[in-house]
């Protein structure tokens, strides 16, 4: 079961990495969410699956029983939020790039590098 | 008392919800701001002289007992910089009001920069690793907001570049806290570093510290991976710009000491992932070389400035990259020297260009005709990077460079080799930018430079006087930095952590 769930965490990994690597940017957008999910799914799995008995440890005893570790899951809730919003962020000035460029592909998008390129003829100015 | 150590991040968050409610009143919501930045810098000092003598002050939230709290740690290092970084938002927070207008405040320039100064802040004070990563989204969010605040197409274009790329290295460093905690079951800085001190080296720990290597070097802006930070920087408002480069690199490369000197016992004697050391000065090394080649190159002043920004993090991680507690001395006094300086020249290029009228160095020249005493200002800031006595940068550099000859491993000769080249051509970047803005004839004949306001040169000249005082305050400065790293390797906190393990399932 864990080298399953580890496989498919790594897999989506990998098809994140893949789609980050693209020119066209909302394929890199979809590509880091599904990279946040894929992190989220190995963040749930440091606190082990496990039975579905809740978190408590018994009356006298020193350890946590047969119930998996709670702290990863309040991690990957917090993580989830922060990726959502940060995908939203990153979503919302795509779609501002597409409405004044009029292109997202992320070569030419070019208004950053052309404010004061070096390669760039310069003013004219009299020496 | 324990409480001072969250007023540095109270006090801007509370501000920055109030500027938010006062977003039809720009006045008052500066007002506001500025009110907030002083308190922030009285509590941050408040902080450093209660902690200088070497005691840490621990709050615990929640009433429950370390590791299980969630904690703020205040030591020396934590102290100083969030000292350091009040002094820069006080500088741009008095620089902003010739910058910052109406439009833009009502875009919500004050709620965005004090959320960044309580996330700034707060990695600084966190004592948790994952409450660390939470304020680092918090800082690239509110980040985002501020580089984009006038909506320019090169802004929306450096922006996408910055997110982009940040959200690779939070990706990174999520996965590196994950596998950490999976192996030890503990997030807490100080639990962390001795349940992992007596550890035998294993694969998950290895990999969990290159993730977070890689995530924590892609935000501190080190070859390979800073190219996002001189493709983004020059696209915001000047003010933003300043404080983004006065802050946000040096709070990855605080994380950075934090992770590897605490934690994984980096120069400590205590080390669980062995080659760290050699890696983190191939990455000074090349990113010394790489940036300050690219900084010589550019035309334009906020490109030539962020390219110095990677360029003097480098530095930091050459102290680092010493192992010795020498050397993260000297990496600590360099990250407060190099927070004002480089605030202090992007706020400097913002007055340039308000004389002047733009950035290109193929246009500037002779300012120093209409503003002899500010040119004398920008070149103490300068000369202060390009590490000329006595001002800070060149006490920061010998004492790196100290740091290596005595302290480091036998093979730190080539990297003081680089850092020399790179602090010459420093120099070099330097003396051609003040000579091209100021010295040299006017390049148009018959255009006069307008007036800098005074707020402007005001904010500049308090980030000179700081460099200039802590050059000729050196002894003080030093002696605190070396309490910080010792305090750092150490691990040396009252009510030090029990040694029980977080409860969790046996394997």
């Amino acid at each position: 079961m864990s080298v399953l769930y580890a496989f498919v965490a790594a897999g989506l990994f990998g098809c994140g990495l893949y789609m980050v690597l693209s020119r066209h940017i909302v394929r890199m957008v979809l590509g880091l969410s599904l990279l946040t999910t894929a992190v989220n799914l190995a963040l749930f799995q440091a606190g082990r699956i496990r039975t579905a008995q809740p978190p408590l440890i018994v009356e006298g005893a020193e350890r946590l029983g047969e119930s998996a570790d709670p702290v990863p899951q309040a991690l990957v809730l917090t993580a989830i939020v922060i990726g959502f919003a940060l995908t939203v962020i990153l979503a919302a000035l795509t779609l501002r790039a597409w409405r004044s460029d009029g292109t997202l592909r992320s070569d030419e998008l070019r208004s950053a590098q052309d404010l004061g390129d070096p390669l760039a003829p310069g003013p004219d100015v009299d020496h | 008392m324990d409480g001072l150590a969250v007023w540095p991040v109270i006090i801007p968050l509370g501000a920055s919800a109030l500027t938010l409610l006062l977003r039809r009143w720009p006045a008052v919501q500066r007002s506001v701001m500025e009110v907030a930045v002083a308190a922030m810098l009285i509590a941050a000092a408040l902080l450093l002289a209660r902690t200088s003598g070497g005691d840490a002050i621990v709050m615990k939230f929640g009433g429950w007992e370390r590791p299980f709290a969630v904690t703020f740690v205040a030591d020396v290092l934590s102290a100083a910089l969030c000292t350091a970084a009040s002094v820069v938002a006080l500088a741009v927070a008095i620089f902003t009001r010739a910058d910052v207008r109406r439009r833009r405040r009502r875009a919500g320039f004050d709620p965005l920069f004090l959320g960044m100064l309580a996330a700034v802040n707060g990695a600084f004070l966190t004592g948790d690793l994952f409450n660390l990563y939470v304020w680092f989204e918090l800082m690239l969010v509110t980040a985002l907001g501020l580089v984009t605040i006038d909506r320019r197409r090169a802004q929306i274009d450096g922006a996408i570049r910055y997110a982009a790329m940040s959200m690779m290295g939070a990706t990174f460093m999520l996965l590196g806290i994950g596998l950490l905690y999976g192996e030890t079951g503990t997030l807490d800085l100080m639990h962390l570093s001795t349940t992992l001190a007596g550890r035998v080296p294993s694969v998950t720990l290895s990999v969990a510290a290159y993730l977070l290597l890689a995530g924590l070097v892609l935000k501190a802006g080190l070859f390979p991976l800073f190219f996002w930070l001189p493709a983004s920087y020059h696209t915001a408002p000047i003010s933003v710009a300043a404080a983004l480069a006065g802050l946000l690199t040096k709070v990855a490369f605080y994380a950075c000491l934090r992770v590897f000197v605490l934690v994984f016992g980096v120069g400590t004697g205590t080390a669980v992932v062995s080659g760290l050391p050699p890696l983190f000065a191939l990455l000074a090394a090349a990113t010394m070389l790489v940036s300050v080649l690219a900084a010589i190159a550019q035309v334009d002043v906020r490109r030539l400035l962020a390219f110095h920004v990677v360029g003097q993090v480098a530095y930091l991680m050459m102290g680092l990259a010493l192992a010795s507690q020498q050397g993260t001395a000297a990496a600590v006094f360099y990250t407060v020297h190099t927070m004002l300086v480089q605030t202090g020249l992007f706020l400097g290029a913002g007055a340039i260009a308000r004389a002047a009228g733009g950035y290109d160095l193929r246009v500037l020249g002779g300012l120093i005709r209409e503003h002899p005493r500010f040119s004398v200002l920008f070149a103490i800031l300068a000369l202060s990077i390009s590490g000329v006595p006595p001002l800070s940068g060149f006490w920061a550099k010998a004492l790196v460079i100290d740091a290596a000859f005595r302290h480091g491993t036998s093979g730190a000769g080539w990297l003081v080799a680089v850092a020399l080249i790179t602090g010459f051509l420093t120099l070099y970047s330097m003396s051609v930018l003040w000579t091209q803005a100021f010295w040299r004839p006017r390049t148009r004949e018959g255009h006069r430079a307008r007036a800098i306001p005074t707020a402007m040169v005001a904010a500049v000249a308090l980030l000179a006087a700081c460099t200039l005082g802590l050059g000729l305050a050196i002894e003080p400065a030093v002696r605190l930095s070396r309490v910080a790293a010792m305090q750092l390797g150490s691990g040396a906190v009252p009510n030090g952590v029990p040694s029980v393990g977080r409860a969790r399932a046996p394997r």
